[in-house]
């Protein structure tokens, strides 16, 4: 919301520099997030380029101040052709100081050209010889100085300004006239310089949508009386009883309508103050009648309708209009005066006639009845309408305008009344219309101002202040609550122009927020919590799951994280091909951003794939895992599953290259393994079983499931080589695992024991037996570590060789075993029996031979 | 006998300072400390002293015997220490040459300052508390004292989930802020003792997702982390001080913040923190947009309603909550200009952390 202060200053004394009364609103919620100068000088050391800055800027400052010796009001009092440019044109103007030629293309004075001395001069902004303003012919706003320069042989020094050029709007027509009353020689900053605020308005502060709304604000935080505008009009015509009429036949959706009416205006341009106005706050001037309706509601918050008053006669057949306010007929259609035809839904409330639908109501007017340029006789209508239906019109109609914005919000019935009252006066001023006597009021669901009751005991239990009810009294006063003391209670009545109090516990949070505002957020003592501190629960689950992405950055991998929203076909890449797509349901999205983001994913190795493909240009070595939640949908329509999943994958060489060389040869299948075994025992879970497995999407031969007791954890292995084909990859193999996490969390045990440090030497041998090549490693190692029992403490097998010193179809696997006692040092005689045993065992029971 | 003792000392340590390698140490220990060197004759002779002379003498031979060991020693750590040290000119290193890589994960940037935010949280005694992603309009807007068709439902702009069958007004959405959680908890921890429920104080983190175009300075999917506290004791001014002690330990403690008035249907009265851009020291800058300050988070007492929604009557107790987002904290922290880099998992990116 744009607020000039000129504006401001009707209502309300400006008491307080401009920097700093926008610091004192943003603190108050109404955020200042810039101020534009549109003339007014810069706060001290803020202007871009001007060095020195001392003070903090607390806000943005933007715009242009209007030099006061060089920029000033003067007379234009002829306008003469130029010698030899028919578009040019040179005025002679007194600037106060003198009479000046200056030369000017504007076409707004090519028709005062050549007419002689003027009878009444024309009133402009003129700039002087090294006056800084903005170049009007480049795009955006772009800082010049006025040079001495010859043009077309006409020495030129000096300009009349346009809009653009002072920053008022972009506008590089022609050039301004101002009103005729302005003071010729006077600085224009003077006369007309202004700073504005770009409030951002929440939604608990809509009733602050307008010039009226931000001096409320102004007067409470500066303790100050408002100057409340005049709901006075001068009426001089006949009654508009009989001269129109108004039903309603929703008063839920249409709680006031009121009407006003004005005949014989002349429409014409806004005095040139109107327009400034107008444009400082971001809207366009029309003419006067249209200009009044817009003035009115930045004014004071209440959009107004303007209808051409004869054509809602003629659509009577003479008689008087009867206004009638009711929700759509289904598929009724009204072409609006955006100039689109629209469907209604049942819901709409519209503005009516006996004849059919004239507006759409607190949204916009249809395009026949609206006032035009041949206006002479206007109705005026302002109304209150119920905010979620005018919500819910907005939505269905895709469509906004600056009165949907305000009504959609919540505008009081009590501004309806003002409003017409205010709208239909500035119409006589600037229209010179006469003013029908009286106003056709309908109001059948009069508004309810909340009363609430408040505390010290409440102020001190929510802010931790001590406030007397006197001083609670003041505050709710400075925001124009109607107060009444009983004792320690104080009960405030909500303002009629407000409706964002609510009753019961609503009330009482909504007016500890507004005594929180106005006493002051800053002046509230920091305190540390002296509350009970609740049970020292942690989260179990969630210290693990960090716990497993400790271990698992140990393990040298990167974690990523991915958006959980992707689109069916990214993950069916996970398909070999030459495979169908697989017909797997998802969570959809109702009302998608993007297409390829439609779906919440159903597979972690999916995303982590993409991120393998995406660093795959740049990085010949990754391993990383993400953690994060997988989505399936119920089958009820009822909240989907979420399933936390964890993914790894690996590529490239095992180690970096370096000048000294290093384990350059490509991560396979064991280093994965490896990972895994590692982190199962940081997790102290040692029940964990590989088994082989052939499943999409890995490779038939290089795959496992990771088994733990009845569950399956997950699955990993190395890429089959059709899926890989879907990625852009380099050639080494590409390992991954997809686990269930919470399988696992659930399986972590919540204390583990540790084995005494041994305090006797260990018996060390190796052994390597030769057994079918076919034969699981695990099922030998079973073996062994069951015959050796507990004084076998350690098994590791540190080679598997195949080649011309056994037989073919055969393997040889050597292990170090390590036999220990706690109790005493084993003797080799001891260990040499284990051995025996160990030895027998294997070839039993897998036909193993020792290798010698 | 004493002077010979005498003279036999001198020459052999003497003789000591000569030597200038192992070997001679070795010959000079035969000779001097050896069977049959003067000083052990000396020992042997003592049989032929005068029984009364005896004890004089046999102690000066020991003594020194004692002087010759010991000198022996300090010979032989000399020349040891003088040939480890030749040793070590031939040892010289280019100390430019780079080390050997050694590879590191890492955790995501993220996740590295959610961590750091739980740890000062969880200091002042705040739990983590995680909820669904996935949630009803019920949890996410309406127990939140967001009506259907509320103004405030604006500011977050939604993703629904097409769920197949009509649900009304509780449709399935994605969670626009992790607040959701505010409820879950505190109808777990009042259902358990429905009369006298207990003091809350807990973190709530976790991924949240809006309707919004990705740009440099938006994303479509964001983590939160939300912070509640309600008890029968807690006010605005608990609010400032928990908010501001954090903004000390996260920002360092010289920080300047500031709280500002603001809106949240959950929260009243609510406020927006700021802290001095640390980026410009205030003076005005890019990542400021020219203000001197960053907004880090919103912050608020609870609503009596969201207390009531969640089991706790509002005429007992009170609360304050607060909401932010790591990102932008990570952003401003390590001046990330595109928050795209968070879901892109460039390693170009990820490995700066
Ligand atoms: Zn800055």
């Amino acid at each position: 919301m744009l607020i000039p202060i000129s504006w401001l200053k009707d209502f309300v004394d400006i008491t307080l520099p401009i920097e700093e009364l926008a610091r004192v609103l943003t603190m108050a919620g109404l955020e200042v997030e810039e101020v534009i100068y549109v003339g007014l000088p810069f706060p001290e050391g803020q202007i871009e380029g001007r060095s020195g800055a001392h003070q903090r800027p607390e806000t943005k400052v933007s715009g242009i101040e209007w030099d006061s010796d060089k920029i000033v009001v003067a007379a234009v009092h002829e306008v003469m052709p130029h010698p030899d440019a028919d578009r040019l044109v040179l005025c002679r103007l007194d600037d106060g100081g003198g009479e000046q030629i200056v030369l000017t293309g504007a076409p707004n004075l090519y028709p005062y050209k050549g007419k002689g001395a003027l009878e009444k001069p024309l009133k402009v902004p003129y700039a002087r010889e090294g006056a800084r303003i903005y170049d009007g012919h480049k795009p955006g706003q772009v800082l010049m100085t006025l040079k001495r320069a010859k043009i077309r042989g006409v020495e030129s020094y000096s300009m009349i300004c346009s809009e653009k050029e002072l920053g008022i709007s972009d506008d590089h027509e022609g050039i301004i006239v101002l009103d005729d009353d302005a003071p010729v020689g006077v600085p224009l900053v003077d006369y007309m310089g202004d700073a504005v605020f770009d409030i951002a308005i929440t939604p608990n502060i809509a009733r602050d949508a307008n010039i009226l709304g931000v001096a409320r604000e102004v007067t409470a935080l500066t303790n100050q009386a408002l100057r409340s505008p005049s709901y006075k009009f001068e009426a001089s015509g006949a009654p508009i009883a009989g001269q129109a009429a108004v039903e309603i036949t929703n008063p839920e959706l249409n709680p006031r309508f009121v009407l006003g009416l004005i005949r014989d205006v002349k429409i014409a341009p806004s005095p040139y103050w109107v327009q400034r106005r107008l444009l400082l706050a971001g809207m366009r001037p029309i003419y006067n009648i249209v200009d009044a309706t817009n003035y009115t509601m930045l004014e004071v918050g209440e959009p107004l309708h303007a209808f051409d008053y004869d054509v809602l006669v003629e659509r009577v057949g003479g008689k008087a209009p009867k206004i009638i306010t009711r929700t759509a007929r289904a598929g009724e259609r009204l072409t609006t005066l955006d100039g689109e035809e629209r469907t209604l839904s049942d819901f709409t409330v519209l503005v009516c006639d006996s004849e059919g639908a004239l507006a759409i109501a607190g949204v916009m007017g249809g395009a026949e009845s609206e006032v035009h340029e041949g206006t002479r006789n206007v109705l005026l209508e302002g109304a209150a309408w119920n905010f979620i239906n005018i919500r819910r019109t907005i939505a269905d109609q895709r469509m906004s305008s600056e009165a949907a914005y305000r009504f959609s919000r919540g505008v009081h019935p009590a501004m309806a009344e003002r409003g017409v009252r205010r709208g239909v006066e500035l119409m006589r001023q600037w229209s010179g219309g006469v003013i029908a006597e009286g106003l056709i009021d309908n109001y059948p669901l009069p508004s309810s101002d909340p009363s609430v009751e408040v505390t010290p005991r409440d102020v001190q239990r929510w802010l931790g202040i001590e406030l007397t009810p006197e001083e609670i009294a003041d505050i709710l006063r400075r925001l124009e609550f109607n107060v009444e003391m009983n004792g320690n209670t104080v009960r405030a009545t909500s303002p009629d122009h407000r409706l964002d109090i609510g009753a019961g516990v609503t009330g009482v949070a909504d007016l500890l927020e507004e005594i929180a505002r106005i006493y002051g957020y800053e002046r509230i003592p920091e305190t540390r919590m002296a509350d009970e501190l609740p049970p020292q629960t942690g989260n179990p689950a969630l210290e693990k799951e960090e716990h497993m992405r400790d271990l698992l950055v140990e393990l040298g991998m990167q974690e990523v994280v991915n958006y959980r929203l992707t689109s069916p076909e990214r993950e069916a890449r996970l398909l070999p091909i030459g495979t169908g797509p697989v017909d797997a349901s998802y969570v959809r999205l109702a009302n998608p951003i993007a297409s390829d983001r439609h779906v919440l994913r159903r597979s972690l190795l999916s995303s982590v794939l993409e991120v393998v493909e995406l660093n795959a240009r740049n990085r010949e070595r990754i391993a990383l895992f993400e953690i994060g939640p997988v989505f399936r949908p119920s089958q009820d329509g009822s909240l989907p599953v979420e399933v936390l999943r964890l993914a790894i994958a690996l590529t490239g060489p095992r180690a970096q290259l370096s000048w000294q060389g290093g384990d350059t040869t490509a991560m396979d299948f064991y280093d994965l393994k490896g990972a895994l075994e590692e982190l199962f025992a940081g997790l102290h879970i040692d029940t964990v079983r590989f088994e082989p497995d052939e499943t999409t999407p890995y490779h038939p031969g290089k795959c496992a499931q990771i088994i733990l007791g009845d569950n399956r954890l997950g699955t990993m292995g190395e890429m089959h080589p059709l899926v890989r084909e879907h990625y852009d990859l380099p050639e080494t193999p590409l390992i991954v695992a997809e686990l269930d996490l919470q399988l696992i969390l659930d399986a972590i045990p919540g204390r583990h024991t540790i084995r005494p440090v041994p305090a006797f030497p260990p018996v060390l041998e190796d052994i390597a037996v030769i057994v079918d090549e076919n034969m699981p490693a695990e099922r030998v190692l079973e073996v062994i570590e069951g015959v050796g029992g507990k004084m076998l403490v350690e098994v590791r097998l540190f080679d598997v060789y195949r080649g011309e010193q056994i037989e073919a179809g055969k393997k040889s696997l050597a292990y170090s075993l390590a036999y220990q006692a706690p109790d005493r040092t084993l003797t080799d005689k001891e260990a040499a029996k284990i051995r025996g045993r160990i030895i027998r065992r294997l070839e039993q029971e897998l036909g193993a031979q020792l290798r010698s | 006998m004493l002077d010979q003792l005498e003279q036999i000392k001198r020459e052999a340590l003497s003789s000591l300072e000569a030597v200038q390698d192992d070997e001679a140490l070795a010959q000079w220990k035969v000779a001097h400390l050896g069977r049959s060197s003067p000083l052990m004759a000396t020992f042997d002779d003592l049989r032929d002293v005068p029984k009364e002379e005896r004890p004089a003498i046999g102690r000066g031979a020991n003594q020194v015997k004692q002087a010759l060991e010991a000198s022996y020693e300090a010979k032989s750590d000399a020349l040891r220490a003088a040939a480890v040290l030749q040793s070590l000119e031939k040892e010289h290193l280019d100390v430019t040459l780079p080390g050997r890589p050694v590879l590191r994960g890492r955790l995501h940037p993220t996740t590295q300052t959610m961590r750091r935010i739980y740890g000062v949280f969880a200091e002042m005694g705040f739990q983590i508390y995680l909820s669904r992603e996935v949630e009803t309009d019920e949890y996410n807007f309406q127990l939140l004292n967001f009506p259907p068709h509320h103004p405030a439902r604006e500011m977050q702009d939604t993703l629904f989930v097409d769920s197949g069958t009509e649900r009304g007004d509780n449709p399935i959405l994605l969670r626009t802020h992790t607040s959701p959680g505010q409820i879950h908890a505190m109808r777990e921890f009042s259902a358990a003792n429905p009369d006298d429920p207990p003091p809350v104080r807990i973190i709530l983190p976790g991924m949240c997702y809006r309707y919004e175009q990705v740009t440099t300075r938006h994303e479509m999917q964001f983590n939160q982390i939300e912070g509640l506290a309600v008890g029968e004791h807690i006010t605005f001014g608990d609010l400032k001080g928990t908010l501001s002690d954090f903004a000390r330990r996260m920002f360092g403690q010289q920080v300047r913040y500031r709280f500002r008035a603001s809106h949240f249907p959950f929260t009243e009265p609510s406020a927006e923190m700021d802290i001095e851009c640390f980026v410009c020291g205030g003076e005005g800058c890019s990542v400021c947009k020219r203000t001197g300050w960053l907004e880090i988070l919103g912050c608020g007492m609870v609503h009596p309603i969201v207390l009531q929604n969640g089991g706790y009557d509002p005429d007992r107790y009170t609360g304050f909550a607060f909401g932010m987002g790591p990102e932008r904290i990570t952003m401003l922290l390590y001046r990330i200009e595109d928050i795209r880099n968070y879901w892109a998992n460039d390693f170009r990116f990820l490995e700066q952390f």
